[in-house]
């Protein structure tokens, strides 16, 4: 019982919050052309991405900020944002890890992520993100026996550039909206996964997403391919310092499956929320799109979203190929002043295709929480199916929980069908938990996991715990 | 079209005797209208209806002046036989009869407002077209604990003398403390491409009883929009119940705010659609004060080139403690080219609530066509019986029993 009281006492304030004093080189403030030639310059480019940016920016010039979302932010100042903020150390590219700058290993160590050989968390290859750049990732060797390239973007563009070349952007096109087009013009780093044909990748791929830098928007993409009859797991999670200000984070996550290909990406977000009375924080503007381009392939979008000030994100299946399946499954939980505004999209294009989406919000404090969806069932899409599932636990009568789905069939050999329920914990059930011996606290823990199950089932182990201990972390002080 | 809106509205406005500042309210609301033009996909509200669109492709020009000045035939053959009422009937937009012959004369007011006043709290530019061009508008009042006897039917009634004209109606309803409306909106038109525009609010005070029953069941080439707000006060009940079926394209609206405690509102639809008819449905119901309650029941059978629409918020203030909202829509499609969209939405404030909704559309079951064909029923039979079935689920929600068999009889559901 001490222990575990001790173990929330310590983990009742952000513990990601600290930030590291490491010499960055960035790139001058603003966003204009010059800014993305530098990108490009240092990243040492071939002149197709370079074009691939330019093409992107000129687009994104014409574009108006979108503002349909439930969760209003002070307008952001494009020109006043560093684009690129790396650490010195990483200006000549460390060989391998004892050249990385010791600094950067303490950070990862103390955000439970050792790189060092010996600490590396067993079946988990990671490539570690920090501002703009990737540091370091894991595993490189035992991944290139059996074919699979996972590297930083940045790398496979110049050591893979006909794969980058024909993936890129084939999901998310540059002429796509707002947030997702910037994201084209700037992205600096990010990871890259390549599953060749028929290989089921031996263990979980990781990317973790630190930002450290002030002043600094996160812009990263992530591009993974899995080749016919592949198979890979893919986790993400995020972190960043305490700050008052409020920072950018716009990503672009493009996932394509070829036929009989299966990707289940996991998404563990634990971005600074901001304080209790919603000064700083971070806000995570994603755009996060898989294509199930092949016959019989397969994704899965898990998430459980405890951080950021503001999440606004969609992750969404495009199912193009015959008999292809699309799952979602959600946690998404907001406390003190955070607004979430997060759902996804099934967009059922070929025949026989089914979609599954399960989404669980938890608000509490002065939160605000939608889940806004959309299923749209073609014409062509004979034979297709989803199942929607959204449910809505409130705490308090200070927050908000609202769900939004739109949902469209045009065709009759289909079947769609959706399901919502908003209610509080019941009374009820505190009490028979209480009568049990367990504090009020710990009730709601409880009932809240129980609540959260189906989702939390979805997670690979190592993920499953730490995310069920965030569950409980979030909703800290909103009981009684 | 503005020059249009411009010169007709200077013929309406010569053919009524307005004092000048309702005028230059009117034109306030022209000029609204003009800036803003027919709703279109672009505003969230239309996003599955693009009136301007349907419009254009099924009316072209408008024009917006019609002759009040002289009167039409009633034809007395469109009334409904079998059941005693009363009569308010609109022919091709000007009331031509209103008919309280069953009632107690002095327990029901029948007042002209002809001050253009704007009591809808609604964003929307169909509502600046209706208060620039509606020439006369009634209120009826309902007083203090009188329930009326017979049902009262507004009929609709548009005929061939018009063609591609706007109509705009407005009518004016007071329910006083303890007292009650059953009320039955029957269109019938044998005219063809004109688009009507129906504006109609409810006042339920405390223990008030409202009874809707609109009813587009005839064949027609019209466009049609019906607004309805419904303010309840302590104790009230609202009933709406819609068939959506006759027209090329009906859009309904529902707005009702529950304002008293233990107030409810049930909204009850059928859309029963066949060739490239597209119809629409959307409500609003505002949960404001504690302990109120709504369930809404929409059914669709589509067949041909249709579509069809529901768009139903649920809205709980932070006040509005133990509300219990539900909300369930069911689509089955028959043809191929058939649509079913919805967007069944919640926003919740409060946290001691029950909300929920359902929304489900696909095929007809073949396992249950199976299981009746093998008892002896052929294809069409078991089809039948099916969907009869199906929406007989919605029509038995009428509380009414009288007005639940004329409407049975009307789409011709067997028991």
């Amino acid at each position: 019982m001490d222990n575990r009281q001790k173990e929330i006492d310590n983990l009742k304030d952000y513990k990601y919050g600290f930030s590291t004093d490491i010499e960055n080189t960035t790139a001058p403030k603003g966003l204009n052309e010059d800014i993305i030639k530098f990108i490009s310059n240092i990243k040492k480019e071939p002149k197709w991405m370079l074009e691939f940016r330019l093409k992107a920016f000129e687009r994104f010039k014409q574009l108006k900020e979108p503002d349909w979302q439930k969760p209003k932010y002070p307008k952001i100042d494009y020109q006043d944002l560093y684009y690129y903020s790396a650490p010195k150390s990483m200006d000549d590219k460390p060989k391998s890890l004892d050249e990385l700058d010791p600094k950067l290993l303490e950070t990862y160590k103390k955000l439970g992520i050792p790189l060092q050989e010996q600490a590396r968390l067993n079946g988990i290859a990671v490539d570690a993100v920090f501002d703009s750049v990737s540091v370091a990732t894991t595993f490189r060797e035992e991944l290139t026996k059996h074919g699979i390239i996972f590297c930083p973007i940045s790398e496979a563009i110049q050591n893979h550039p006909e794969l980058v070349k024909k993936y890129l952007g084939s999901v998310i096109p540059t002429t796509d909206h707002f947030f997702a087009t910037l994201n084209s013009a700037v992205f600096t780093d990010g990871s890259f996964a390549y599953i060749p044909e028929g290989v089921r990748c031996p263990m979980e791929l990781s990317t973790y997403f630190r930002i450290n830098a002030s002043n600094t928007g996160q812009f990263e993409r992530t591009l993974i391919v899995a080749d016919k009859g592949s198979y890979v797991s893919y986790l993400e999670g995020c972190t960043a310092p305490m700050r008052d200000e409020n920072q950018l984070h716009a990503a672009n996550v493009e996932l394509i499956a070829l036929d009989n290909a299966e990707i289940k990406y996991s998404t563990v977000q634990n971005w600074y929320p901001g304080d209790k009375d919603g000064k700083g924080g971070i806000y995570n503007f994603v755009t996060k799109r898989g294509l199930c381009k092949g016959k019989n392939s397969k994704i899965s979008w898990t998430q459980v979203e405890t951080g950021s000030a503001i999440t606004w994100k969609y992750p969404s299946c495009i199912l193009r190929g015959d008999n292809s399946v699309g799952e979602f499954y959600s946690i998404a939980i907001t406390n003190n002043h955070q607004k979430a505004d997060t759902g996804t999209k099934m967009i059922h294009l070929g025949k026989n295709t089914k979609s599954k989406i399960i989404s669980k919000g938890i608000s509490a404090g002065f939160s605000d929480m939608t889940y806004r969806g959309l299923v749209d069932i073609s014409s062509k899409a004979t034979n297709s199916n989803n199942y929607t599932q959204c449910d809505s636990l409130l705490m308090g009568n200070k927050c908000g929980a609202h769900t939004i789905p739109y949902i469209k069939n045009k065709n009759s050999e289909s079947n769609i069908a959706h399901e919502a329920t908003t209610s509080k914990i019941s009374d009820e059930q505190l009490h028979y938990c209480q009568q049990r011996g367990l504090s009020a606290e710990e009730a709601v823990g409880l009932i809240v996991n129980g609540f959260c199950k189906e989702v939390l089932q979805q997670l690979p182990m190592e993920f499953a715990v730490e995310a069920q201990k965030l569950v409980g972390i979030s909703l800290e002080g909103s009981v009684g | 079209m503005k020059e249009q809106l411009q010169k007709d509205f200077d013929n309406i406005v010569k053919n009524l005797s307005l004092s000048q500042k309702d005028i230059e309210i009117k034109k306030l609301y022209l000029d609204n209208f003009i800036s803003r033009g027919f709703p279109n996909r672009k505003e969230e509200d239309w996003k599955f209806s693009d009136l301007n669109q349907i419009i254009k492709k099924n009316i072209g020009e408008l024009s917006f002046y019609s002759d009040y000045t002289s009167t039409n035939k009633v034809d007395t053959s469109v009334f409904v036989d079998g059941l005693e009422h009363n009569k308010i009937v609109f022919i091709n937009g000007r009331i031509e009869k209103i008919d309280f012959d069953y009632e107690e004369k002095n327990q029901i007011e029948i007042i002209d407002q002809s001050e253009t006043t704007n009591r809808f709290n609604n964003n929307n530019s169909l509502l600046d077209l209706n208060t620039a061009f509606t020439n006369k508008s009634f209120k009826i009042l309902v007083k203090q604990g009188y329930q009326l006897k017979k049902p009262l039917i507004i009929y609709h009634t548009t005929n061939s003398n018009i063609w591609s004209k706007n109509i705009n109606l407005r009518l004016d309803f007071e329910i006083e403390k303890n007292s009650s409306l059953r009320l039955i909106d029957l269109f019938n038109d044998t005219s063809e491409k004109n688009f009507l525009n129906i504006f109609y609010n409810f006042n339920l005070k405390e223990n008030a009883i409202l009874k809707n029953y609109k009813v587009d069941k005839f064949e027609n080439r019209n466009i049609k929009y019906s607004f309805n707000n419904i303010d309840q006060e302590k104790n009230s009940i609202s009933e709406t119940f819609i068939l959506s079926s006759g027209s090329k394209f009906f859009k309904n609206e529902i707005n009702c705010n529950l304002r008293g405690k233990y107030s409810s509102a049930f909204v009850n639809g059928i859309f029963s659609l066949n060739n490239n008819k597209h119809h629409e449905i959307r409500s609003i119901i505002n949960h404001l004060t504690e302990n109120t309650k709504s369930y809404q029941l929409v059914k669709s059978v589509l067949e041909g080139d249709s579509k069809a629409v529901y768009q139903g918020k649920i809205f709980v203030n932070s006040d509005a403690q133990k509300t219990d909202g539900y909300q369930l829509s069911k689509a089955i499609l028959l043809n191929e080219n058939s649509e079913f969209n919805a967007k069944p939405e919640l926003e919740i404030y409060a946290d001691d609530v029950k909300c929920s909704h359902g929304s489900a559309s696909g095929s007809l079951n073949e396992d249950s066509i199976f299981y009746l064909m093998s008892r002896g029923l052929n294809y069409q039979q078991s089809r039948e019986l099916l969907i009869n079935g199906f929406l007989l689920d919605v029509v038995e929600k009428i509380t009414d029993s009288e007005i639940k068999n004329l409407i049975k009889n009307m789409i011709g559901i067997k028991e």
